[in-house]
């Protein structure tokens, strides 16, 4: 695998790990991205992970851009022979799914979709091969997920399902992007979950809400008072499906700033995963289980 | 001493020279648009280039003030009344106690930046007075301006009548070039399509904004086939969402250009065909909707000496005003 690199005008280094989504691209874009940190090149301004690829952003009065496209060259083999192992968390998110709000959201934006005769769930089911909404609901929220980029606004997280390629849920996006989407709201497009920090235009299939804020600039929520958003690449991720009585008992805590999510600490191997991503994935889940 | 905001402009925010550090976790380095314009503005009024000032957009606030201050008014020409009487440009002036400051027609550009002896003085978050309007943080209440808000001011020492002479501005010309460097999925369209683009003449759609600059009435591109990559998406402008620089320009279904500005959203799935040179970015700021446009393709070395000439401008001026 070798890193296509690209100027991005004069001030950014584009990195291209592979075209395609996969756990193992994540894995060596993140890499490097460590690897420049430490190695606190001068003139480096940000570093920003993707899914499959990775952007430094840089000042070329400080580093000629030819000399910092060798320096990550020279990085690139290290990176992608790295052993892939995470020390990491695993949080769980109760995310309440066929919601109110979704649903007003999505039958106000019906001529934008690709079915405009079935909900975003119905769709996302069936063309997935999913009997009935329910099952998809059990395949969503059953596995759980990779934190596999942070960004588009603050503090949204893309999420990845830690499972084997055949059995990725995958969604186009809406024909045309929603000027509206509920905060808090979980959404798919292409492979990828998302959810939504903020109030705004997507667009993504949206499945449900989540009661638990995950972005406060404010820094009042409880969990939320040193790093402003919640997520971060490399963290996995359990959706936990609740009802409209639990989500309301949840939203009660959350206002009163009594909640908090579950989270464990936990290590991460890609060579184990790959082993046995079913095994993996419930020695994880356990953890949140406190056994 | 603070402003009181008697009527608040179309889209008036305080920005500064950017929160730069937090693009990784989705949060844009903002500032204002036109940065030029921005430091011109604090310099003119004796603040530092990066003291905070208020950007406002096609249409002016009216502000009245509390205490007696000097003021400049930089970037698109939108000019500064006091009490009604008109007030020149690029020049600082000073308003006592219970004057009003209001704005006639925008004449040219898009946006003014309003600068005030001693600075905007709301707090610094993750080290700047930045607004960033979509995550709610910092500026003022996270948010534009609104009627009734009061905001405060540090104290200045600035002193009226300096000005910047017309030469030292940097030119607006109606018809527009962007200089941008194709790349990152360049290769994703046509050779014929590549060419087009750049032939075409693009038009500023009405969504243009902080966060991007959308354009039409060019040719909607041809992309070369291929079978989608996993996770990628099926429409054939998706990509594994990626990281997008300041600057980009992605398209998105292959139809309208959107180059991404200071508020930029962070990263997204749709395919980039490059993007435009720093130099240009604050030329952008001052594009009205319906402004015919060109995208003229150009090398890292032309990019890298377009960014040093405009650094010598910028320099010519600073130096004129502090010497």
């Amino acid at each position: 695998m070798s890193i296509r690199f690209n100027f991005g005008g004069d001030e950014h280094i584009f990195g291209e790990v592979s075209e395609d989504m996969s756990l193992a691209s994540f894995f060596t874009g993140l890499s490097m991205i460590n690897a420049v940190r430490t190695a606190g090149i001068r003139g480096v301004t940000e570093t920003c992970p993707a899914n499959a690829s990775f952007q430094i952003r840089f000042d070329p009065d400080v580093i000629a851009p030819q000399d910092l496209l060798k320096e990550l060259q020279s990085m690139e083999d290290a990176a992608s022979k790295s052993d892939a192992t995470l020390k990491t968390r695993i949080i769980e998110l109760p995310v309440y799914f066929q919601d109110p709000w979704t649903h007003e959201t999505e039958m106000r934006f019906r001529e934008r979709h690709q079915d405009p005769s079935a909900t975003d769930l119905e769709y996302s089911a069936r063309i997935n091969g999913y009997a009935t909404i329910e099952e998809f609901i059990a395949a969503y929220s059953g596995q759980p997920w990779f934190v596999s980029m942070v960004g588009f606004v603050a503090g949204l997280p893309w999420l990845y399902q830690m499972v084997e390629r055949k059995k990725q849920i995958e969604a186009p996006k809406y024909l045309r992007p929603r000027t509206d989407t509920p905060k808090l709201t979980v959404g798919h497009g292409g492979c990828f979950a998302a959810i939504y920090s903020v109030r705004g235009a997507g667009g993504y299939q949206m499945y449900g809400v989540t009661p638990a804020p995950i972005y406060d600039p404010t820094r009042k929520v409880r969990y939320l008072t040193e790093d402003m958003a919640l997520f971060k690449p490399g963290d996995i991720v359990k959706f936990k499906a609740i009802n409209r009585d639990e989500y309301d008992a949840t939203l009660e805590e959350i206002d009163a700033n009594r909640w908090q999510p579950t989270v464990r600490d936990c290590s991460f191997s890609l060579t184990e995963f790959n082993r046995d991503m079913l095994g993996t994935n419930t020695n994880l889940m356990e953890l949140l289980n406190g056994r | 001493m603070a402003v009181k905001v008697i009527t608040p402009g179309l889209a008036t925010s305080v920005q500064d020279l950017g929160r730069p550090g937090y693009y990784h976790v989705g949060i844009p380095e903002g500032g204002g648009m036109d940065r030029f314009a921005t430091r011109i503005a604090n310099l003119l009024v004796g603040n530092e280039p990066r003291e905070a000032i208020l950007e406002a957009t096609f249409l002016g606030p009216e502000l009245e003030f509390t205490a007696p201050a000097v003021v400049a008014v930089t970037g698109g020409e939108l000019p500064p009344k006091v009490n009604g009487d008109e007030r020149p440009t690029w020049e600082s002036f000073s308003v006592k106690a219970g004057d009003r400051l209001s704005f006639g027609y925008l004449k040219s550009g898009a946006r003014a930046y309003i600068a005030i002896s001693g600075g905007i003085d709301v707090p610094v978050v993750l080290g700047s007075r930045t607004t960033y309007v979509l995550g709610a943080l910092g500026g003022f209440e996270g948010r534009v301006l609104k009627a009734g808000d009061e905001i405060p001011v540090g104290t200045g020492t600035g002193t009226p009548g300096r000005s910047l002479p017309a030469e030292l501005r940097g030119a607006g010309p109606s018809s527009v070039e962007l200089r941008m460097l194709p790349g990152i999925y360049w290769h994703r369209i046509t050779e014929a399509a590549g060419k087009r683009f750049f032939e075409d003449t693009w038009k500023v759609a009405p969504e243009a904004d902080r966060i991007g600059y959308r354009f039409k009435g060019g040719t909607p591109l041809e992309f070369v086939a291929r079978e989608q990559p996993f996770g990628a998406g099926s429409d054939p402008s998706n990509i594994v969402d990626a990281c997008y620089p300041y600057g980009s320009v992605q398209v998105p279904s292959g139809t309208e250009p959107i180059v991404l500005h200071r508020d930029a959203v962070s990263g997204g799935g749709y395919m980039m065909l490059g993007v435009v040179i720093s130099a240009d970015m604050d030329r952008i700021a001052q594009l009205q909707p319906h402004t015919p446009a060109q995208f003229v393709p150009v090398t890292l070395e032309q990019a890298l000496a377009a960014r040093a000439d405009r650094r010598t401008m910028l320099a010519k001026a600073e130096d004129y005003l502090t010497a």
